[in-house]
């Protein structure tokens, strides 16, 4: 693909791409398995009677196992995280617990619907993709969101090369990480006024 | 933090063959929790929240998410960035404890590594 342009300003600016059939079923590929990651987690909640006459929904109160599921559904709190002079906080713990249990069935559901956005709007078999501004920015939160499934996964560094060595077993994927880097970049830059 | 420029594909080519990394493992079952213990509610204390730095976000992405949810100008905006990049973290907003905690998840909805805590 080539970069994103913008046509048109304001509310009916409308972002452009087109996507070769392979970059978009890559794309559409790690996007789905992001969203079936989430919807894991979420199903993994057992709902009481409670929870389905008030609709409010709970949540988990203890971080995923998984590297990649944990580092798209943090902690609130970080019990290290205080400056000097506030010390340890021993509620640190117990807020991180209630409060992921409050937030996080609809962090799951925030994520998910930007994940169908992208879905819906990007063929799959490749091609032309015209996105408005909400679907540009729910596109910019899906592709994240695969940057840091794919970062985590990689373990990828801040200083990271562009190639890895031959002999890494992460080399394949690299080239996909900075492949929707540059995707992400190119379309913050007309997105941004 | 990453800087886009200079690293990823500059003509934007994916390059093939593509095999898709398995990026899941099992979700286990996990305990749940009914109620906000009642110390935590603190009713005055102010709260900050907190940016953390991390390897993948995009400088140029967490300056636009600052700009998008607390409305800070790119001026602002670019030197909580920077402070979050060069000093590993930055306090980016302050307040009750409901609002610190919406904001902390606002910018978890973005992918942001956010925290809050007790302003000290």
């Amino acid at each position: 693909m080539r970069a994103w342009k913008r046509h048109g300003r304001g509310e009916r600016a409308r972002y452009v791409a087109v996507l070769d059939p392979a970059e978009a079923s890559v794309l559409r590929g790690l996007v789905g398995q992001v969203d079936d990651m989430l919807s894991g987690r979420a199903d993994a909640v057992p709902q009481d009677e409670l929870a389905a006459l008030t609709g409010i929904r709970t949540g988990p109160s203890t971080a995923p196992d998984d590297p990649v599921l944990a580092r798209l559904l943090p902690d609130f709190h970080r019990p290290d995280g205080n400056d000097a002079a506030g010390g340890v906080d021993p509620d640190g713990a117990a807020l991180s617990a209630a409060m992921r249990s409050v937030n996080e069935p609809e962090l799951i559901t925030a994520k998910r619907d930007a994940i169908a956005t992208l879905l819906a709007s990007c063929p799959g078999g490749g091609g032309r993709v015209e996105l408005t501004v909400p679907q540009a920015e729910a596109w910019l939160t899906a592709v994240n969101d695969v940057r840091l499934a794919l970062g985590t996964a990689l373990e990828v560094t801040e200083d990271m090369p562009e190639q890895l060595p031959p002999d890494d077993p992460r080399t394949d994927h690299l080239p996909v990480y900075h492949w929707l880097t540059w995707l992400q970049d190119s379309l913050l830059t007309v997105l941004l006024p | 933090m990453r800087c886009a420029i200079g690293s990823g594909s500059p003509v934007g080519v994916l390059p093939l063959p593509q095999r898709l990394p398995a990026l899941s493992a099992p979700v286990e079952p996990a305990p749940t929790v009914e109620e906000l213990p009642d110390e935590l509610v603190g009713a005055d204390t102010p709260w900050q929240t907190i940016v953390w730095n991390d390897p993948v976000n995009l400088m140029s992405y967490v300056t636009y998410v600052f700009q998008k949810i607390f409305g800070y100008d790119k001026q602002k905006a670019t030197a909580l960035m920077m402070d979050v990049h060069q000093k590993g973290r930055a306090t980016v907003s302050s307040g009750s404890r409901e609002k610190v905690e919406g904001d902390v998840a606002k910018l978890h909805a973005a992918g942001l590594w956010a925290t809050m805590q007790r302003a000290s």
